[in-house]
């Protein structure tokens, strides 16, 4: 490996020595290809023409109103595929078809990556498999049903707590024997080294164009910028363009599920302790021994107990604040969003939404807050029904 | 020389190397196990902390995993285990443990506690060679011998570093993959083994796939100072949940059988 790959003490590239080629071929892969017009211009092309790119920074004045303070919504929810893993597949995508690889693999938690990269095989004509946890089987089949009608085979993994981080287990597991023909096109910023640093490259956009719209329609910066964190894709895709404006506050929202004072939640970087997982020194979700342990959100997105070596990095210097909300507080947000914007948020993004709401009369009225609303929540509709059924 | 040269250059024969989860299914019956193995024929034990995510393994070792964590096991109560076999036999323990376990519980405290029971050397399935630096130092200070493992894929400038950092063995994938049982043996395995030879004289053990008597004895006869079988062993615990007798009895059978097999060749 060229590259260590380390944020301060986080990140590395933690894996089985057979892993190791594999990964070297990816980041040489990245470095040969990623920077080249072509390349540029494809992926540009793509994410204009295919994704939706760009996407619209809307001033929401019914929802600011509710708040007392100005929110703007990133809306990576309008993409392709409603969320914006589109933009790390296309990315990763387009680089495994420069280096002659036939097949795709990926993990999938609420189904998002495993939908955007079997849209990706489909549009680059690659043989795919999506490696899911059962439990999220379950509770996602609609996008389990998409990812098939796009010719993906989804595979139902039923080791551990049948979650995300069993699926990452298992693909990483199929790579190990597969090496050859197969690119592992990773979901989120986390992972051995280079996926954080690949995926960081190819969420960049959403950071880019929005401190460029705040600068267009606002003549300013924003005061703060607000991701949900599971991994933190799409938080280090916003964040990326502003760590170097110290103004602007950056906030990552975790998923505090039955509340983080519980066993129950996926805050990692709230709650966790520095470790060693799926190949990445950062903050996890561990007992005392050391084992992971099995976490809990309504958001299948969320729910992993590792976190994006970078954002371990931003917690620890205090570059970026982090924090949680819970499942409650999620779903009040998920219908009041609603109800003021006709935007219906993917519960994920809702995390972030939350947040907003716990600031409410503690910020003042001209303070300009931006989400980013990484997914729209069709998905969603039936678990927020259950929580909250329509009378 | 190190604890595995001597007992290597003594045998005339490759060393059998049975592998156990610690605690699978619970930790008196894998006592019993593991004395049954010793008294079978093992030269070396290679035994593993069980771990919530066992990313090198196939599906073997990961319900044996969660079996022995189910019934309790921690990385303190291993090393008592530890302790206990080698107070029974004098024999080589290599640990075989994942990153997060030793990292969680402190590197030189639980180097030095793993010597203190007893133990040989560590290998970390999910550290490489590229940051060997983290264990290499505590391991030495602690007395213990390193191993690292070399799947078929590895360069031939990695292994020369791999043999570098080696004390103890150099742990051979036999395939590319997980562990676990196969029909027949990797097409890759007898090259890479001559490859290894050609580049390093440290004692080179294979594993990940030997199932059989008769795949052992291939990889004898290809040249290996040391056979390590796992997935094959752990099976017969899954095989007969809750009767002890049977488990031992099949486990008996099988490395009598490999040790009479790789005995003379």
């Amino acid at each position: 490996m060229k590259q260590k790959g380390r944020y301060g003490q986080f990140g590395g590239f933690y894996v089985p020595e057979v892993l190791i080629g594999a990964l070297e071929d990816i980041e040489a892969g990245f470095e040969q290809y990623c920077n080249t017009s072509q390349f540029i211009e494809e992926l540009d092309t793509l994410s204009r023409t295919y994704a939706g790119r760009p996407t619209p920074l809307y001033h929401a004045k019914r929802f600011s109103e509710h708040m007392g303070f100005e929110v703007y919504i990133k809306r990576e929810d309008l993409l392709h595929g409603g969320a914006h893993k589109i933009n790390n597949v296309l990315g990763q995508g387009l680089l495994a078809k420069y280096m002659g690889k036939k097949k795709l693999i990926a993990e999938t938690g609420a189904g998002q990556h495993g939908l955007a990269t079997s849209m990706a095989g489909a549009l680059f004509g690659m043989e795919t498999k999506i490696f899911m946890g059962s439990v999220d089987v379950a509770r996602q089949n609609v996008n389990v049903h998409k990812m098939k009608l796009c010719g993906a085979e989804v595979i139902s993994v039923s080791g551990g707590t049948c979650t995300l981080k069993d699926a990452i287990n298992d693909a990483l597991r199929y790579w190990t024997a597969h090496i050859d023909d197969t690119f592992y096109l990773f979901g989120t910023a986390g992972g051995p080294h280079p996926f954080p640093m690949i995926v960081r490259h190819f969420q960049t956009p959403i950071g880019i164009e929005s401190r460029q719209q705040c600068l267009d329609q606002l003549g300013r910066l924003p005061d703060k910028v607000v991701a949900c964190v599971g991994g933190g894709s799409n938080a280090i895709g916003i964040f990326s363009a502003f760590i170097d404006d110290p103004v602007v506050e950056l906030i990552g929202v975790e998923g505090g599920g039955k509340g983080t004072d519980t066993d129950e939640h996926c805050a990692t970087l709230v709650k966790g302790s520095v470790g060693v997982l799926h190949g990445a020194q950062t903050y996890l979700l561990q007992d005392e021994n050391g084992q992971i342990h099995e976490t809990e959100c309504i958001s299948a997105g969320l729910d992993y107990p590792g976190v994006g070596p970078e954002h371990a990095y931003l917690k620890d210097s205090g570059r970026a604040v982090y924090t949680a909300v819970t499942d409650e507080q999620v779903l009040d947000v998920f219908e009041l969003f609603t109800r003021s914007e006709g935007i219906i948020p993917a519960l994920e993004s809702s995390h972030a939404l939350a947040w907003l709401v716990s600031q409410k009369g503690k910020l003042s009225k001209d303070t300009v807050v931006v989400v980013n609303l990484s997914g729209r929540g069709d998905k969603d509709v039936s678990i927020v029904e259950q929580h909250r059924p329509m009378l | 020389m190190g604890i595995y040269q001597d007992l290597f250059s003594g045998l005339n024969r490759a060393a059998l190397i049975p592998f156990f989860v610690i605690g699978d299914p619970d930790t008196e019956t894998s006592f019993e196990l593991v004395k049954t193995a010793i008294d079978a024929g093992a030269d070396v034990l290679e035994l593993g902390i069980p771990f919530s995510d066992p990313v090198a393994d196939g599906p073997t070792i990961q319900k044996a995993d969660i079996r022995a964590m189910k019934a309790g096991m921690t990385p303190d109560k291993a090393l008592a285990f530890i302790k206990r076999i080698t107070d029974y036999r004098s024999i080589p323990v290599g640990l075989l443990v994942y990153y997060n376990l030793i990292y969680h519980y402190g590197i030189e405290r639980f180097f030095s506690a793993f010597k203190q029971a007893g133990g040989t050397s560590v290998l970390v399935a999910d550290l490489s060679i590229d940051d060997a630096e983290e264990i290499a130092p505590a391991a030495e200070a602690a007395g213990l011998e390193t191993v690292f493992m070399v799947p078929p894929n590895t360069s031939d400038q990695r292994i020369r570093k791999i043999a570098e950092y080696t004390t103890g063995f150099i742990y051979t994938v036999s395939l590319l993959g997980t562990t676990g049982q196969r029909s027949g043996l990797s097409d890759l395995v007898k090259p890479l083994i001559g490859r290894l030879k050609s580049l390093t004289e440290k004692p080179i053990c294979v594993g990940f796939g030997i199932s059989t008597a008769q795949h052992a004895k291939d990889i004898a006869q290809a040249g290996a100072d040391g056979i390590i079988i796992g997935s094959r062993i752990v099976k017969f615990i899954e095989d007969n949940p809750d009767d002890t007798d049977r488990m031992k009895k099949q486990l008996k059978n099988f490395v009598q059988e490999v040790a009479k097999k790789i005995a003379h060749l």
